[in-house]
């Protein structure tokens, strides 16, 4: 395999940064069971980068361990070229690692704007008290962050509803205003927990398109996990595939998509 | 059947101004209610954290306010001195009660704070002693006279120092609102209670947002210590009134913050007129220890979410 550490062009022909994040030889367990074994893999600045596997295969644990919800036994995640301590998930989207949710983790009581607003509470610094008044540093904020944020709604086409309860939506939109929580915190890594779950075709394409548009338009870097393997397939710079907490595939679709291991892995391999 | 539909209504417009007594009266208590309950919807919208321990808190901050006080401590010196405290309370009730045990089932969280409440009586008995302390109310300023209105030639009295506490009420409820509703801290603290995985992931943290709640809770508990021993005295009994805010909190559902004023205010007034017009002349007074809950279970019957409480919208 050649070098990519500075970067590589794809086939497409969009230029691929240099490592945005790397992870070394992680395994992660959970008593008895090793849920990650031995894993590295690394996701360049700007590409799309795909963990695919069967179920259980440990995908949604290795974004888990990228996000700071797990924290693996052994080995290291290295982010922007330096090792990354054990952090808790909140340090981690401080840093600017932004996810979403297999299941929708949304504040259900709160508007579609709000929720949005929420993901730029990082971008916001007046103190408390300031903000208990709602006063000068606090206010012009507010008014600063409240624009970037009409920004992502407008892109991600949710105006509509932006007044509305999230608890009322269908679970389509549901999974498109989690994605706007998400990018309203400019987030340098953004991670997706299978996007695409539970949706029906159009809601599929048109989550594809918001997934491409986003890196497309801001540049943003994707890790993404999901089932749907002609989704990841068209959507994706490369893959990994997992399989029983172990990689066993790397690199970009159509090496993937050719490979004798992640063939029998997804296919199963007859038995004599 | 003319006793309980006709006379009291009768009684109410052959005498305007001692309804409206009636019912100034009713709305200051309920004002009081209204304070109590709102420190247990803050604590639980963040945290899902029924707080048993708002009325402890409530005499607490007043025992140590006084306490202060009687050290020879200038009187809002004390008040300062006395937020100080309710810090550390906060911050030492996330350090020692809550961090251990997040993520454990809401009931074991609930037993904490019940938890928390009779360390609370024991550790203020041994600082402040048991006994009876009076409100430092002219200390701090409150105007203590009274204002005589004569609305339709009969007699109305307003003690100043409720009007005040009216008034500080209205602008705590006013602050909090704006607060929670225009500030990134208080789209935390609401997001957090909505979703705490979900809250964790935009860079919320848990513990600083418990140690906030608890502290707003802590100040929205001296202002109520302070109106309420105005009025009675600070002692332990006080804690008691602390139970009236279950009704409330019944009544204007736990999420609400309108619901908790709009439920304090009302259960305040119909409780006091209830009395006045049907209980003493019926029932031989003393209704107001029991009329709430029955208020209260009522509405339940009809809204099991409260007047106000989110609706439970469930997708099968």
């Amino acid at each position: 395999m050649k070098d990519m550490t500075e970067g590589y062009v794809t086939a497409d022909g969009r230029q691929i940064g240099g490592v945005l994040m790397e992870m070394k030889d992680i395994t992660l367990r959970f008593g008895g069971v090793t849920a990650i074994k031995d894993i590295s893999f690394d996701i360049h600045e700007g590409e799309i980068r795909a963990i695919i596997g069967p179920n259980g295969a440990g995908k949604s644990s290795m974004l888990n361990v990228i996000s700071g919800f797990y924290t693996p036994q052994e080995g290291q995640v290295w982010y922007k070229g330096a090792p990354r301590p054990a952090m808790k998930p909140y340090e981690v989207a401080r840093m600017g690692v932004a996810r979403t949710f297999q299941n929708i983790a949304l504040f259900e009581g709160m508007t579609v704007l709000d929720n949005v607003m929420t993901g730029r509470l990082n971008h916001m610094k007046a103190g408390i008290l300031a903000q208990a008044v709602w006063w000068g540093k606090a206010r012009d904020e507010e008014i600063e962050n409240r624009e970037h944020v009409e920004r992502v709604i407008d892109f991600l086409e949710i105006q509509s509803i932006r007044k509305t309860p999230v608890g009322r939506l269908p679970y389509g939109l549901k999974k498109r205003v989690e994605l706007a929580r998400a990018l309203a915190a400019e987030p340098s890594l953004l991670l997706l927990d299978e996007p695409m779950a539970g949706m029906n075709v159009e809601e599929k394409e048109d989550m594809s398109r918001f997934i491409l548009d986003v890196n497309d338009e801001f540049g943003t870097t994707i890790a993404l996990i999901e089932h749907d393997m002609g989704v990841v397939m068209d959507l994706s710079d490369r893959v990994v595939v997992m399989d029983y907490g172990k990689k066993i595939g790397d690199g970009t679709p159509d090496d993937v998509r050719n490979d004798q291991t992640v063939i029998d892995a997804y296919l199963g391999v007859p038995q004599e | 059947m003319k006793d309980i539909f006709i006379t009291p209504f009768v009684d109410m417009f052959a005498a305007p101004d001692f309804l409206l007594q009636v019912l100034w009266e009713g709305l200051v208590s309920g004002i009081l209610y209204a304070l109590i309950a709102l420190g247990f919807v803050l604590i639980f919208r963040s945290s899902r954290i029924f707080n048993f321990a708002q009325g402890i808190m409530v005499v607490f901050a007043a025992l140590t306010l006084v306490g202060f006080h009687a050290m020879g401590v200038p009187a809002w010196i004390s008040v300062a001195l006395t937020l100080g405290v309710m810090l550390a309370l906060a911050v030492s009730i996330e350090r020692i009660v809550l961090r251990p045990l997040v993520g454990q089932p809401d009931i074991i969280l609930f037993m904490a704070t019940i938890g928390i409440t009779l360390f609370l009586i024991g550790f203020g008995e041994i600082i402040f002693g048991g006994e009876n302390k009076v409100m430092i109310t002219e200390e701090l300023g409150i105007p203590t006279d009274s204002w005589v209105l004569e609305p339709w030639g009969g007699l109305l009295i307003l003690e100043q120092k409720d009007v005040t506490a009216v008034i500080a009420a209205a602008m705590l409820v006013v602050g909090l609102l704006a607060f929670l509703n225009y500030t990134r801290m208080g789209r935390a603290i609401r997001a957090l209670g909505d979703d705490s995985q979900a809250a964790l992931s935009v860079g919320i943290s848990l513990q600083t947002i418990w140690v906030l709640v608890w502290f707003i809770a802590g100040i929205i508990a001296l202002v109520t210590g302070i109106a309420w021993g105005a009025r009675a005295g600070v002692s332990f009994a006080l804690e008691v009134i602390a139970y009236k805010a279950l009704p409330v909190l019944m009544l204007g559902g736990l999420e609400s913050i309108t619901g908790a004023i709009i439920g304090g205010l009302m259960i305040g007034m119909l409780e006091k007129l209830f009395e006045i017009y049907w209980g003493q002349p019926l029932l031989g007074g003393n209704t107001e220890t029991w009329f709430a809950f029955v208020l209260a279970l009522i509405v339940l019957l009809f809204r099991p979410q409260g007047l106000f409480g989110e609706k439970i919208i469930e997708r099968v």
